[in-house]
C-alpha cells in the first residue's frame, strides 16, 4: 500500500487560559503557582448558595480573540451547564457554552511550503477551568487543589482542514503568535495555560467520507503535538496496510516512549445533560461593544508582515519569520530606530539568535539582550573592528554575560587587525613561505588566493580583517609581477 | 413575662423605644416561648439559646444609631430564617442529612441585610428537605406541626417559618418559594406570605432548588410587617446575576386602604371541581368585601394553567438535579466512608448520596436527570420551557386589562400528617394555584381570609405584574383592614 494514496485529516481543539486579573465568575485572583487552595472563595468552591457572576474582562478578552480569528461574534450568547461527576469540579458541573456560544465560523491563515492555507475555526467559546487532582500512588487518597477552578478558558475548535502534522505545528505557532499580539494569555503549554487535543484520521484520496478518527491527548508542547500526530499518522497507515480497522478511541501521547497509547480507563459514552445555566441570564452582545473592541485590536501579525516588507525592504521570508514572535519583531523595530540597517539586524535575529533559541529550547522574551547590545555589535562589524565570524562568538558572550560587544572586544583584545602595515608585513611572510601557491595563483588558479588568506588569518589568530588581507595579498602579487 | 413575639414590628419598636426594652429581654422571651410551645410545633431546624443570647448582648452594647447610621429599621426585632439560607458559621442544612454539620463561611445577601438592619436572628426554620415538598414531612429532623391542629401539616416547604410565625415564636420569618413554598404554608398556618418578583430579592446564599424559580420572601402575621421586611431584603445584588437592577420603592408607602377602581381578574381555571367548599366560600366572601370597597371584578382566562404542575416538575427537577450534584461528600457535610477504607472516590460519592438524600430528593434528582438526558431533553425539558413561555404569555395577556389576579392559595385547608406523603402526585397538586406565579416570575401574596368549618386557616392569593409588589401590598392591606372575620390565635 502506498502512502501517497492516502490523505490525513486533522482537527485541533485548543483550551486557552486567559490571563485576566480575576477568575471567570468570581473575584479570586487568577494566578499560576500559588499555595494549593489559597485562591478560592465560596463561588469557585461551589459552596451551596453561591452564584456565578461573569467577569467583564474575561468577556472582552474572549471577544478580542474571536475577532482576531475572524469569527462572527453572536448577538446573543448563553452559558450552559455541562454535568458530570468528578471531584476536580466542585459543583459537579462545568459552566460552558453549548448551542449559543460567543462566536462561530472564523479562520486562521498559515503559510505552508505550498503557499497560503486557510484553516477554518468552527467556534470560540467560553468555559471555566476545573481544579487539579493528585492521586496517591498507593490509591489510598487523592489531593485536590482548587486554585485553578473557575479560571477563564477559551475553547478554540478548528475545522478538520489541517492535512499534516507539519501544518498542525504551523497552525499552533501562528495561533500562539496571534494570541501573544493580543496579550490575552501566557500561552504556556508546560504550565497548562494552553492545552491542545487533536483528532486525526486517514483515508484513501478518492474516498469522500472521513476515516475513523482517533482523539489524541496529553501532549505538552507544540513539538509534542507534532510528534504525536506523526506517530499516529504512521500507526494508522500501518494498521490499514495490515488490513486491520482503526478503532475510534482516545489515545494518550507518551512523551518518554514517543508513542500514543490507548487510554487505560474505558471511556464511557458521556451524557453531559447540557442545559442553560439558570444562574446566568442570556447575554446580549451589543454591536457597539464588538466594534469598539475591534477598533482597539493591536496590529495583527499579517499586517505587520506587509508593513515590514514595505517599510524596511525585507524579503517575504525575513518579515514572516520576524513577525511570528511579537517580542522579536518589537525588538527589531527598536534596533532599527537605533541603527538604520534593517537587513543586517533582521539577519542576525532570524539567523544567529533564532538558532541560539532553538539550541537552548528557549523563547526570545527570556533573552537578556537589548537592542543596544545588538546594534552596538553590528556597528563594530560595519566599522571593520570585528569580523562576522568573531561577532558570532561575541554574541554568545553577550547572551551569557549581558556585557556590551565593545567591552568584550576590549577585555579579550579581540579587535580585528586593520593596520595596513602590520598586515603587509605578514602578507610578505605568507608569500615567502608558500611560493608554489603564489605561482598557482599567478598561473590562473583563482582559489589559490583563499589558501593564502587562510594562512594570513592563522598568523593573526583570526584577527585580521579578511577583506584587507585579501586585497593586500592581491596587491603584493600584482606588484611583484611587474 | 411579656411575649414580645406577639407584637407587630411597629408595636415592638415602640415598646423598645418607650420602655427601653433590651434585646436580651426579647431573647429571653423568645427562649421562654420556645420552651413552652416548640415541643408542640417543632418549627425549628436549629435553635441555639447561647448564640441567641450572645447576639442579643451584642445588640444591647450598641445604640440603634451606632449599629447602623442608615436606620437599623429592624433593631432588636426577632427574625427566623429558613434552613436553606446561609448564615455565617451557623448550621445551614436544608433539613437534609447530606448537609449534616455544614456551617457556611459566608452570609446570604438577605442575612447580611438583616444583620445590618439590626434584626435579632433567632434560629433556622424547619423545612422540607431541600424545599422538596408541600408538607414539611420530608425534613430529616421530622415534621413540623400545624399550630392550629398538631395532627396536621403546616404546609411546605417553608412550614417551619410559617408555623413559628403563627405560633408567636418569632415576629418575622424568611421563607423561600419555588412553587408555592412561602404562600402555601402561610395560607395553611393563617399568616401572610409574599413571593416577590423573580429578581427582586437576591438569591445569593439561598441553597438552590430550582434556580429559575426560587425567590426568598417574608412570612409575617400582617401585611404591614410584610412590607417592612420586604423593604429590608429587596434590591439589586452584584453577587446575583439574576437580580434586577431596578429601583426599590418604599413598600410601606403602599400600605393604603384603597382599592377603588382596582381591576381584579378572577381566572376561571382556578375555580375547579376539586376546590374545597369552605375555601370557595371564604374566597367568595373576600371578593364581596373588595367589591364593596370599589374594586372592579372580571372573569379572566389563563388557558395553560392545567400544564403548570407538569412544567414545574420538569423544569424544577431538572435544575435541582444539577444544583444538588455538588453534594458528594468530598468537600463538606455528610460523608459515608467505607469501614474497610477501600472505597473508590466515585463509590464514596455514590454511598454518600445514597445515604444522605431522602426519598423525595432522590425522586426529584432522578426525574430531573431523566428530563435532561439525551434523547429525552427535547420531549421533556425543552417542551416544558416552551409551555412555560405560553404560561407567561397567559399572564401578560391577562394583565393587559387587570391589575390584580385573585385566586385561592391552596385548594384545601391543611391535610393530616401522613395523609399524602405516600402519594406524591396528590401532594404535588397542593401547589396547583401557586406554581404559575413562579413559572411566570410574577409577585404573589397569600393572606388569611378566614377559617374552614373545622377552624383551619384559609388563604387568599393575589398576583400582580412583574415588580408591582406595591399594588399587591395595597390590595392585600385594604382587604386586611376591611375583612369581617375575627382572627383566632391557635390554641397551644
Amino acid at each position: 500500500m502506498d502512502k501517497k494514496h492516502y490523505m490525513t485529516t486533522i482537527g485541533l481543539e485548543i483550551h486557552l487560559q486567559l490571563s485576566t486579573k480575576t477568575k471567570a465568575f468570581c473575584g479570586c485572583v487568577n494566578e499560576f503557582g500559588k499555595e494549593p487552595n489559597t485562591a478560592v472563595c465560596p463561588v469557585c468552591l461551589g459552596l451551596p448558595g453561591s452564584l456565578p457572576v461573569l467577569n467583564k474582562e474575561y468577556f472582552y478578552r474572549a471577544i478580542k480573540v474571536a475577532l482576531s480569528l475572524n469569527c462572527t461574534v453572536s448577538g446573543r450568547m448563553r452559558f450552559d451547564r455541562k454535568n458530570y461527576f468528578y471531584p476536580d469540579l466542585p459543583k459537579n458541573y462545568q459552566i460552558s457554552q453549548y448551542d449559543m456560544p460567543l462566536s462561530n465560523k472564523g479562520y486562521l491563515d498559515i503559510v505552508t511550503a505550498q503557499g497560503l492555507k486557510r484553516i477554518g475555526i468552527t467556534r470560540v467559546h467560553m468555559e471555566e477551568d476545573a481544579g487539579k487532582l493528585i492521586h496517591d500512588e498507593n490509591g489510598v487518597f487523592s489531593l485536590i487543589d482548587l486554585n485553578r477552578t473557575g479560571t477563564p478558558l477559551l475553547e478554540i475548535v478548528s475545522e478538520p482542514d489541517i492535512s499534516s502534522p507539519e501544518e498542525a505545528h504551523l497552525y499552533l505557532k501562528n495561533l500562539k503568535s496571534l494570541l501573544e499580539y493580543l496579550d490575552v494569555s501566557d500561552c504556556n503549554m508546560e504550565e497548562g495555560s494552553l492545552r491542545c487535543d487533536a483528532n486525526i484520521s486517514i483515508r484513501q484520496k478518492q474516498q469522500k467520507e472521513l476515516g475513523t478518527k482517533v482523539e489524541l491527548k496529553n501532549m505538552n508542547s507544540f513539538k509534542g503535538v507534532k510528534r504525536a500526530l506523526e506517530y499516529e499518522q504512521k500507526r494508522q497507515l500501518e494498521t490499514i496496510s495490515a488490513g486491520e480497522e482503526i478503532v475510534q478511541e482516545t489515545r494518550l501521547w507518551n512523551e518518554d516512549k514517543k508513542r500514543t497509547e490507548p487510554m487505560r480507563t474505558k471511556e464511557e459514552a458521556h451524557d453531559y445533560r447540557y442545559f442553560p445555566d439558570p444562574d446566568l441570564a442570556d447575554f446580549t452582545i451589543s454591536q457597539d461593544i464588538v466594534e469598539k473592541i475591534r477598533e482597539s485590536l493591536p496590529e495583527m501579525p499579517q499586517v505587520k508582515c506587509s508593513r515590514f516588507k514595505n517599510e524596511y525592504n525585507l524579503s517575504e521570508y525575513d518579515a514572516s519569520v520576524l513577525i511570528m514572535d511579537k517580542c522579536m519583531s518589537d525588538f527589531f523595530e527598536h534596533c532599527v530606530k537605533l541603527y538604520a540597517q534593517p537587513k543586517s539586524i533582521a539577519n542576525w535575529l532570524i539567523g544567529e539568535l533564532q538558532s541560539y533559541l532553538n539550541e537552548h529550547n528557549s523563547e526570545f522574551k527570556f533573552l537578556s539582550i537589548t537592542p543596544l547590545h545588538l546594534t552596538g555589535m553590528i556597528g563594530l562589524i560595519d566599522k571593520g573592528v570585528i569580523s562576522n565570524k568573531m561577532a558570532k562568538g561575541i554574541l554568545v558572550e553577550i547572551l551569557s554575560t549581558g556585557k556590551t560587544a565593545e567591552n568584550i572586544v576590549k577585555e579579550k583584545g579581540l579587535s580585528q587587525l586593520t593596520d595596513q602595515s602590520a598586515i603587509q608585513e605578514l602578507a610578505y611572510e605568507v608569500l615567502k613561505e608558500n611560493p608554489k601557491v603564489k605561482d598557482d595563483y599567478i598561473s590562473g588558479k583563482r582559489n589559490a588566493l583563499g589558501f593564502l588568506v587562510g594562512q594570513l588569518m592563522k598568523k593573526t589568530q583570526g584577527k585580521a580583517n579578511p577583506v584587507v588581507a585579501n586585497q593586500m595579498l592581491k596587491y603584493i602579487i600584482e606588484k611583484d609581477k611587474t | 413575662m411579656n411575649n414580645f413575639c406577639e407584637f407587630s414590628v411597629y408595636q415592638l419598636l415602640e415598646c423598645i423605644r418607650k420602655d427601653n426594652v433590651k434585646a436580651t429581654d426579647i431573647a429571653h422571651s423568645v427562649i421562654d416561648r420556645y420552651n413552652n410551645i416548640e415541643p408542640k410545633v417543632s418549627g425549628f431546624a436549629h435553635f441555639d439559646k447561647d448564640i441567641l443570647l450572645e447576639r442579643a448582648a451584642i445588640l444591647d452594647s450598641q445604640s440603634r444609631e451606632e449599629h447602623s447610621p442608615a436606620g437599623s429599621m429592624l433593631f432588636k426585632i426577632p427574625v427566623v430564617v429558613k434552613d436553606n439560607i446561609c448564615v455565617y458559621d451557623e448550621l445551614t442544612t436544608c433539613a437534609s442529612k447530606i448537609l449534616e454539620g455544614f456551617r457556611p463561611p459566608y452570609d446570604a445577601t438577605v442575612v447580611k441585610k438583616l444583620k445590618e438592619s439590626g434584626a435579632l436572628l433567632v434560629g433556622k426554620a424547619n423545612m422540607d428537605e431541600f424545599a422538596f415538598g408541600s408538607s414539611c414531612e420530608t425534613s430529616c429532623y421530622g415534621p413540623t406541626k400545624n399550630p392550629y391542629d398538631s395532627e396536621r401539616i403546616p404546609g411546605g416547604s417553608s412550614g417551619g417559618s410559617a408555623a413559628l410565625t403563627a405560633s408567636d415564636q418569632t415576629v418575622l420569618a424568611l421563607g423561600s418559594d419555588t412553587g408555592g413554598s412561602i404562600r402555601q404554608p402561610a395560607a395553611l398556618c393563617g399568616v401572610v406570605g409574599l413571593k416577590p418578583t423573580y429578581g427582586r430579592v437576591s438569591r445569593y446564599g439561598l441553597i438552590a432548588f430550582g434556580s429559575s424559580l426560587d425567590q426568598i420572601g417574608p412570612i409575617t402575621r400582617d401585611v404591614t410587617d410584610c412590607a417592612m421586611l420586604l423593604n429590608i431584603i429587596a434590591g439589586y445584588d452584584e453577587m446575583d446575576s439574576t437580580s434586577a437592577d431596578t429601583a426599590v420603592p418604599d413598600y410601606t408607602k403602599a400600605l393604603l386602604d384603597d382599592v377603588k377602581g382596582l381591576r381584579i381578574g378572577i381566572p376561571k381555571e382556578y375555580f375547579i371541581d376539586g376546590l374545597d367548599q369552605d375555601v370557595r366560600a371564604r374566597i367568595d366572601d373576600a371578593i364581596l368585601v373588595l367589591k364593596e370597597l370599589g374594586a372592579k371584578f372580571k372573569e379572566i382566562s389563563l388557558p395553560h394553567t392545567e400544564y403548570a404542575v407538569s412544567v414545574y416538575y420538569i423544569v424544577g427537577c431538572s435544575e435541582a438535579s444539577s444544583n444538588l450534584a455538588r453534594f458528594d461528600g468530598v468537600k463538606y457535610g455528610f460523608r459515608r466512608q467505607a469501614e474497610s477504607g477501600k472505597q473508590s472516590l466515585i463509590d464514596m460519592c455514590k454511598d454518600t448520596r445514597g445515604a444522605g438524600f431522602g426519598l423525595e430528593a432522590k425522586r426529584r434528582i432522578i426525574l430531573g436527570t431523566y428530563s435532561l438526558s439525551s434523547g429525552y431533553y427535547d420531549a421533556y425539558y425543552l417542551k416544558a420551557q416552551k409551555v412555560r413561555t405560553l404560561i407567561k404569555k397567559d399572564f401578560e395577556k391577562a394583565f393587559s386589562d387587570c391589575d390584580i389576579i385573585l385566586t385561592p392559595t391552596v385548594p384545601t385547608p391543611a391535610f393530616k400528617i401522613g395523609e399524602k406523603i405516600k402519594d406524591p402526585l396528590s401532594m404535588y397538586l397542593s401547589d396547583i394555584f401557586t406554581i404559575p406565579a413562579n413559572l411566570a416570575g410574577i409577585p404573589a401574596i397569600s393572606l388569611p381570609c378566614g377559617y374552614s368549618n373545622d377552624g383551619l386557616p384559609i388563604g387568599l392569593q393575589l398576583m400582580a405584574k412583574h415588580f408591582d409588589e406595591e399594588t399587591l401590598i395595597r390590595a392585600a392591606y385594604t382587604y386586611e383592614q376591611n375583612s369581617k372575620w375575627k382572627r383566632i390565635k391557635p390554641k397551644l
